[in-house]
């Protein structure tokens, strides 16, 4: 079985997420970077972009198919990670550091409980 | 259902492949490196593929001449003993039942290379089209297929036979012995770059992997997946079966005009294909770049549209059949069918990529040639 970082909390939908000053990064997973293969392409929502849990807020395309991505929790865009869109490939380099994907403000703090540790994603993952 | 595992499965799951179900095999899509760098290991220096998967089959008999070339749109049969002939097999109203290599062993006898994909469907009519004193074998089982591919292919793969095939001309093929494994080799692929396809039998594939594979490591070669298998092919313009060819698109429709030889020729579809031919193509595949600031890729099914042509699906007026990254030529490239009129180079395109127009521009020749 796959192991995960401890320190992040997982969504069913292979993003992660973590503390970030007052709002929440989110990225994708190991798992997920695998199944895509190398990506080509990330579209991010903009700045001040409100988003849904469990709802669309971009694609990741990779060599070989286009995924979409799903807000871990509900909140406000407030960083986008930039350097994706000249350098994709950070995604698959370094999926939970220079590969993530935007921070979120949440609105709706509990449904940070909701999201899945490290052991439990490993699980999920596993049963996949 | 299981899987079918070609006789190379182990060796895949040992260098780490990534294993996807392809048209019921199961098959490494990448290896450790992955697909953007695999690729780039085939264009600058030596690649290995697996292509086991394939449908191996023998037609031979005394009649095999004539009765082959009432299957085939191309000369398959006047070419002399030795040369592989790529051919595509068709319905009689021309729709495509598969594309192929007949390589001709003799007058009496053809070695057949079919798509994995079509390898039931072809044997079946192979079978109800082949009739006595000739007889189809399905070789597949017993068969393994290692394509080298790369600029320093042909170097290495002749070391390893000796100096015996170096001089093989291109579409070629010939009995060799290659790392002591007996095999025939041709000088063909599916990548845009030189090198060889050897068929093996089943039990000595994993020593002939290991030897080419040893031999090209030191160049920095590397296993390579379906995945860049696909994008190579791409950049090569090379079609592939169930994207840009299929039971409702013609040959010439296609753009593989130079496969179908009629003059004088009766097989199956040609009437159909003189027709049309005579008539004028209504539809054309084109290569197509997307615009230069977009990173989108316009992947399989997608709609190319007209816009002022009404909503909805009245705006269709194309199909995109292949999409993908040009890792070697830049951007995002692909093939599409479109109105013939829209086929010509430098037309403007608007593709549909899940709900955005993307432009793109239609492009003439291969998307990538090696020097």
């Amino acid at each position: 079985m796959s192991t995960f970082p401890p320190d992040l909390r997982y969504s069913h939908d292979h993003e992660w997420v973590r503390a970030e000053g007052a709002a929440w990064r989110v990225g994708i997973t190991q798992f997920a970077v695998d199944q895509l293969g190398d990506v080509t392409l990330v579209e991010l929502p903009k700045e001040g972009d409100l988003v849904t849990k469990g709802q669309r807020f971009g694609t990741v395309e990779s060599v070989k198919s286009v995924s979409d991505l799903y807000a871990p929790i509900s909140g406000k865009v407030v960083a986008i990670n930039g350097a994706l869109k000249d350098s994709p490939e950070l995604v698959n380099d370094a999926p939970y550091g220079e590969g993530w994907m935007i921070d979120i403000e949440p609105t709706e703090q509990g449904e940070l409980n909701e999201l899945l540790g490290a052991d439990d994603y490993a699980k999920h993952v596993a049963a996949q | 259902m299981e899987r079918k595992k070609t006789p190379l499965w182990a060796v895949h799951k040992q260098l780490g492949a990534r294993l996807i179900d392809f048209g019921g095999w199961d098959m490494p899509v990448q290896y450790t490196a992955g697909t953007i760098k695999e690729h780039k290991t085939v264009r600058e220096s030596i690649g290995l593929f697996d292509v086991s998967h394939m449908g191996e089959v023998i037609i031979r008999g005394k009649d095999a001449r004539a009765q082959i070339d009432r299957l085939t749109t191309n000369n398959v049969v006047g070419a002399p003993p030795g040369k592989a002939v790529y051919t595509l097999l068709c319905h009689p109203d021309g729709g495509v039942i598969d594309d192929c290599i007949f390589y001709k062993r003799s007058d009496e006898e053809f070695f057949v290379i079919v798509n994995a994909s079509n390898t039931a469907k072809d044997i079946e009519w192979f079978r109800a089209n082949i009739h006595d004193p000739c007889d189809v074998v399905d070789v597949s089982d017993e068969t393994a297929l290692i394509a080298v591919q790369g600029p320093k292919a042909v170097g290495i793969v002749d070391t390893l036979a000796g100096g015996t095939l170096g001089n093989l001309p291109p579409f070629a093929f010939t009995d060799a012995t290659v790392a002591g494994v007996r095999c025939m080799a041709a000088r063909t692929g599916y990548t845009g770059e030189d090198g060889f396809e050897l068929a093996c039998p089943s039990a000595d594939a994993e020593r002939l992997w290991t030897a080419l594979l040893d031999a090209a490591k030191p160049v920095g070669g590397l296993p390579i997946g379906l995945g860049a298998r696909d994008t190579l092919r791409l950049e090569a313009k090379l079609p592939l079966y169930g994207n840009d060819l299929d039971d409702t698109h013609t040959p010439l429709e296609a753009g593989l005009g130079w496969a179908v030889k009629l003059d004088g020729r009766d097989f199956i579809g040609a009437d159909a294909l003189r027709a049309q031919k005579q008539a004028g193509l209504t539809r054309k595949l084109a290569g197509f770049r997307i615009a230069g600031d977009q990173r989108a890729i316009a992947r399989h099914g997608y709609p190319v549209v007209d816009r002022t042509r009404g909503a909805g699906e009245l705006a269709i007026i194309g199909t995109v059949t292949s999409g993908g990254p040009g890792i070697t030529v830049g951007g995002a490239i692909g093939l599409a069918y479109v109105p013939s009129e829209l086929a010509a180079p430098g037309t403007q395109l608007t593709i549909d990529c899940r709900g955005k127009d993307i432009p793109a521009t239609v492009v003439s020749g291969k998307f990538y040639k090696r020097s």
